[in-house]
């Protein structure tokens, strides 16, 4: 059996896959990578399924010992990868022989890295996903984090497998945007025209506090009504009184922007709430959700408007740029 | 512009009306304020979709008054997926919902399990015997479960007992933990940051990964709170 021994786990490094959809009625979101598309590469590069299980790394990377080897792909943000001190590339499959260790460090990118290995890692399904859900404590290795000294189980591979690199080409289209396209959320009408103005022309900055469940934003605050007179209905209603008008706790979607009392924008997340009290603005297109899971703490982000159309056809162009052969050379 | 017309567009024949929520999601909401009927048509809509599932339909968050519909958008689009919820929307009728269970949940209130217990009280004017009693004097319905997994939103309170949530939501509400917030009252399933007012606490697993059924409270559930001691917190703890 092959494992994958983790000498330091880095900031908050986590068991993922592409989620689990379907419990929605139980309260449980997906959770997943945070950069799917990063993940599905990394996947293809070492001759997995797409949604097979890897790692996720935050902002600092870990130190991970192959006692039996292993064939793996980085992908995502540059962490500054090292194989017995010699830099390994991104976005390309490679092998680790028995006995060697994979150093990664602070990031020089984006916020996530991804650890692919050929076979997957395999872990106790949780709903028929391996993806951790830190706040529930569940999926993943034990629902929670890696820590130094875990060991993790590889999976047996099948079907062939092929050394590849991602196309030079591909590598402009899978860096993060900044400038996040939106359509518009489900009360984006209830907030004033001056409201909604500022919204999609000031620039934000993303916060400490960011994490899985939400990204948290830091600049103008978003007044919900004329008078600037704040938010103190709104997310407080859920009563059987409450009007037309007022806001009822209801479902959210991945990327939602809602704004609470305060007025500052929060994006939700992977691991997001699957009901909400807050009015949404706006939300993130599902063509840029994978830049989402590359931004850092200080990030500065915009968002720009498009119609339903443009949204749907920007993520069929991306689905069928991520499921062409050319987008790996073998 | 389709989003105008989208939320312009009502359903006279079932009083429905849809919502562009996001590029793979769709809102049907059953009017806008929290009835017995709204909470009964979600439920059916609900589980008619899971007993004739839409190939292309990924997951479903039912609420008070309304159900999102997330898809796979290289399936299928909005203008499609209403179509398809119309034409399951006219057999509602036709939806018959199991019986409801009757459930109880044990709790020890006040003390450190209820911290708010005796803010509550002093805001009502009443003693924290007599909020123990309103809140465990009434039967609850399970509206829905969100939030986290496994959150069960409880309503309604007895009037005497609806309070505002709190100012400044508590960085961490430990797991058990039992609330109240408006007209509504709830278990904290997992420890999570929180607004709700405590008043105590339950040994009893919400939510749990092993178990047959992972939630204890599922929709449409029926529900009273049982008052226990600390000491039989202690023991039920223990099992």
């Amino acid at each position: 059996m092959r494992v994958i021994q983790v000498q330091a786990p880095g900031l908050l490094t986590t068991v993922q896959d592409l989620g689990r959809e379907g419990f929605g009625p139980m309260g449980v979101s997906p959770s997943g990578a945070a950069d799917p598309n990063a993940m599905r590469i990394g996947n293809r590069l070492v001759g997995n399924a797409e949604g097979a299980a890897g790692l996720e790394m935050t902002l600092l990377g870990g130190t991970f010992a192959f006692p039996e080897g292993a064939v793996l792909a980085l992908t995502g943000s540059d962490f500054a990868a090292t194989m017995d001190e010699k830099p390994v590339g991104l976005w390309m499959s490679f092998e680790a022989r028995a006995g060697q260790t994979l150093r990664l460090g602070p990031t020089r990118s984006g916020a996530r890295c991804y650890l692919c290995v050929r076979g997957g890692i395999e872990v106790k399904d949780f709903l028929g996903s391996a993806s951790t859900h830190l706040l529930s404590g569940l999926g993943g290795l034990e629902g929670r984090g890696l820590r130094k000294g875990d060991v993790l189980k590889i999976g047996e591979a099948n079907g062939s497998y092929r050394r590849g690199t991602l196309a030079a080409n591909a590598l402009e289209r899978l860096s993060a945007r900044k400038t996040l396209r939106v359509t518009p959320g489900p009360q984006g009408e209830w907030f004033p025209e001056a409201s909604r103005r500022l919204f999609y022309s000031c620039a934000y900055r993303v916060a400490e506090e960011t994490n899985r469940m939400g990204i948290r934003l830091r600049g103008e605050a978003i007044p919900m009504s004329s008078g600037g007179a704040g938010h103190e209905e709104i997310g407080r209603n859920a009563s059987p009184t409450a009007g037309a008008g007022e806001m009822i706790s209801e479902g959210v979607s991945l990327g939602a922007i809602q704004v609470p009392e305060g007025g500052l924008p929060i994006i939700l997340f992977v691991e997001q709430q699957t009901t909400g009290g807050y009015a949404k603005i706006a939300n993130v297109i599902s063509a840029d959700l994978s830049s989402l899971g590359q931004l850092r703490p200080r990030d500065e982000v915009r968002f720009e408007r498009v119609d339903w159309e443009t949204a749907c056809s920007l993520l069929i162009e991306q689905e069928r740029w991520l499921a062409s052969e050319e987008l790996i050379v073998k | 512009m389709r989003y105008t017309l989208a939320s312009m567009d009502t359903s006279a024949a079932e009083g429905a009306r849809f919502q562009f929520a996001s590029d793979q999601s769709l809102l049907v909401y059953f009017g806008h304020r929290i009835t017995l009927q709204a909470h009964e048509r979600v439920r059916k809509l609900l589980r008619l979709l899971e007993l004739e599932p839409v190939t292309g339909i990924r997951n479903l968050h039912p609420a008070y008054c309304s159900l999102l519909v997330k898809f796979d958008a290289l399936r299928m689009g909005h203008d499609e997926l209403e179509a398809i919820l119309r034409k399951y929307l006219e057999r509602l009728e036709e939806v018959t919902l199991p019986s409801p269970r009757h459930l109880e949940i044990p709790v020890s209130y006040g003390g450190e399990f209820g911290p708010d217990l005796g803010e509550v009280a002093a805001m009502h004017g009443l003693t924290p015997e007599e909020i123990i009693e309103l809140h465990a004097s009434v039967e609850y319905l399970v509206y829905f479960l969100g939030f986290v997994p496994g959150y069960a939103y409880l309503g309604e309170l007895p009037e005497a007992l609806v309070t505002p949530r709190l100012g400044a939501p508590r960085r961490r509400v430990p797991a058990g933990s039992v609330g109240i917030a408006g007209t509504q009252t709830g278990v904290y399933p997992f420890a999570t940051p929180g607004g709700w007012r405590l008043l105590g606490r339950t040994p009893i697993a919400m939510f749990r990964p092993d178990g047959d059924s992972l939630s204890f409270l599922s929709i449409g559930d029926r529900v009273r709170f049982v008052p226990i001691s600390p000491g039989e917190f202690a023991a039920l703890e223990r099992k």
